[in-house]
């Protein structure tokens, strides 16, 4: 082999612009990884210090939701569908229950006031996730104090949520019918003035955040997607309006009430991770818009339909009466009997469109329940998003995604 | 709307539609499992339709009965706001069907998922290895008769004892 000499002190240029000739290295980034948000493995094709390719394995998470709900009843899914996404687990109770409410053709017979607290719980739901989501994020980032600051607003809104569920994360709290509970007296007023709080927490993470050259420079331009590819890729919620397309499924299809409640739906430009940021800093402005006319509009009324075919009776009937005994006794034992059929039913989930696909024999457990995970399709492009990218920008991507391992691997 | 959807597919492929319902306002179609691609590129690219959003892949065991199995695909269309089901039965015997992957790479994962949990193999998808379970997994598990409380054989890796 000929060696070339390099007489020291005398510098040549043309060696020094030679690049070392590389191989390219696999290596492993998780399942156990302080930016994994949950465990997760990524199988990374390095060359040098950029990503060539990225297998991403999952399944760590997974928990048999399709395979138990089958083996329960619809009322008993409702703790299985709060841990699906477990940083709004509201949202998903409302998904759940609007699938079956479509499978019962109860949908609009659903009381007037529960509409509006299951706005409510959902919208707060909303927040708590976009806190998470760009709290952790910046975090990441290097940005400890707005990550306290947020983390601290969503354990306000946690608080609000464990007052009228009697649990912190877990509710359980949406009913097939309506829901389980009246919000408590002057939960209102408490939760107005949290709103504010929160407004407050949001600007003084924005101050720090949103004009910071450190966390602009590592965000901006980074996991760039277009709309088509994003369309393609099957993208929703905030991912999606990054890159310029206005869907969400509370404008496009509205469903409960929101069709009585002014709102915009933010899109950004670029359909980078700086927008992905901005988009979910935006939507926790609109959602305490909705709050604020929720609470304001929410009539008086029943929070349950009185139909014992779908709804527990009061407790006093219960042990007073034959009928109130019966219908109790054959919902727990059997469950609500949902005629046979199939439907789909979405709605605008944390991370965009949460889909539950119902399959109904006649009895009381589904015979087949699938749940679209918004974050599924989204997680599974990331090797599109951060190829030819640092292996310090997976961070921000994989953060912006939002990937929650309980929903996406159910 | 939609209905239109339906009559268009009809038109356009005659027998190779099954049937159709609009149980629920769900628009369905069951098309026949070899004109999937046909079907599903036809719905994503004619002007008057165009479902561009791939919403979701999955597929039900309906145990016990005969075309066994039946994968089910929901559309979106971005344009037009409406949504459309399309359905393929897939018998026990030879469980395949092709992959639309090409069609709306959204559905890699999917049709992973579906050959993790069901055993239906799609042609010509570019990777299909389980998704969710490790490969040396028996069976799959939410056929109707996987029992839930099935155990498996532990793996061992090669060199341990």
């Amino acid at each position: 082999m000929e060696t070339r000499k390099i007489v020291l002190g005398q510098k040549n240029v043309a060696d020094l612009d030679e690049e070392l000739p590389t191989e390219p290295m696999k290596i492993n980034m998780g399942p156990s990884h302080p930016a994994m948000h949950g465990t997760i493995r990524m199988v990374l094709t390095l060359d040098g210090e950029r990503v060539r390719d990225a297998d991403i394995e999952m399944g760590y998470m997974h928990r048999c939701f399709e395979k138990e709900a089958e083996h329960a009843t619809f009322q008993q899914i409702f703790p299985y569908a709060d841990r699906l996404n477990y940083v709004s687990p509201m949202l998903n109770n409302v998904g759940w229950a609007m699938a079956v409410e479509k499978l019962l053709g109860i949908a609009k017979a659903i009381p007037e006031r529960a509409e509006y607290i299951r706005v409510i719980v959902g919208e707060m739901s909303r927040i708590s996730d976009h806190l998470t989501c760009v709290g952790a994020s910046a975090m990441e980032l290097g940005a400890f104090t707005p990550f306290l600051y947020l983390i601290k607003a969503r354990e306000w809104v946690w608080a609000l949520l464990e007052e009228i569920s009697g649990a912190r994360l877990t509710h359980s709290y949406v009913r097939i019918g309506g829901v389980v509970a009246d919000m408590p007296p002057g939960w209102a007023d408490k939760s107005l003035d949290t709103l504010k709080k929160i407004e407050q927490a949001l600007d003084d993470s924005e101050a720090l955040l949103t004009r910071n050259r450190i966390f602009r420079d590592r965000m901006e331009g980074v996991g760039v997607s277009s709309a088509e590819a994003a369309i393609a890729d099957g993208w929703s919620g905030p991912c999606l309006r990054s890159t310029g397309v206005a869907y969400d499924v509370r404008k496009d299809a509205p469903y409960s009430v929101y069709d009585r409640f002014e709102f915009d739906v933010p899109v950004g430009t670029r359909g980078d991770n700086y927008d992905r940021y901005l988009v979910r800093l935006y939507e926790i402005k609109q959602s305490i818009r909705i709050l604020r006319q929720a609470f304001a509009q929410a009539p008086a009324g029943e929070i349950l339909m009185p139909d014992y075919r779908v709804t527990l009776p009061p407790k006093k009937q219960v042990y007073n009466t034959i009928e109130g005994m019966i219908a109790h006794f054959k919902l727990i034992m059997d469950g609500i009997r949902v005629p046979a059929g199939e439907a789909y039913s979405y709605t605008e989930g944390g991370n965009g469109e949460l889909g539950f696909y119902v399959v109904s024999d006649g009895t009381g457990r589904p015979f087949r329940a699938h749940c679209r995970a918004p974050c599924y399709p989204i997680l599974q492009s990331i090797p599109r998003q951060i190829n030819g990218a640092l292996v310090s920008d997976i961070v921000p991507t994989f953060g912006m995604v939002n990937y929650i391992a309980g929903e996406c691997e159910r | 709307m939609s209905a239109k959807t339906l009559e268009r597919l009809k038109e356009r492929f005659g027998d190779a539609v099954v049937g159709t319902h609009s149980q629920h306002g769900d628009d369905t179609a069951v098309v026949a499992r070899e004109r999937v691609r046909e079907v599903l590129s036809f719905l994503r690219d004619d002007p008057d339709l165009l479902y561009n959003f791939p919403s979701d892949l999955t597929c039900v065991d309906y145990y016990g009965r005969e075309p066994r199995f039946e994968v089910v695909y929901h559309l979106y269309s971005l344009a037009k706001k409406q949504r459309v089901r399309v359905k393929c039965r897939v018998p026990e015997e030879d469980p395949t069907i092709d992959s639309v992957v090409s069609l709306y790479p959204a559905f890699n994962w999917f049709e992973r998922e579906v050959w993790d949990m069901y055993g239906i193999k799609f042609n010509g998808h570019p990777d299909l290895r389980r998704l969710f379970m490790y490969e040396s997994f028996q069976g799959h598990a939410l056929r109707k008769d996987y029992p839930k409380d099935k155990r498996q054989p532990l793996v061992r890796r090669e060199g341990q004892s």
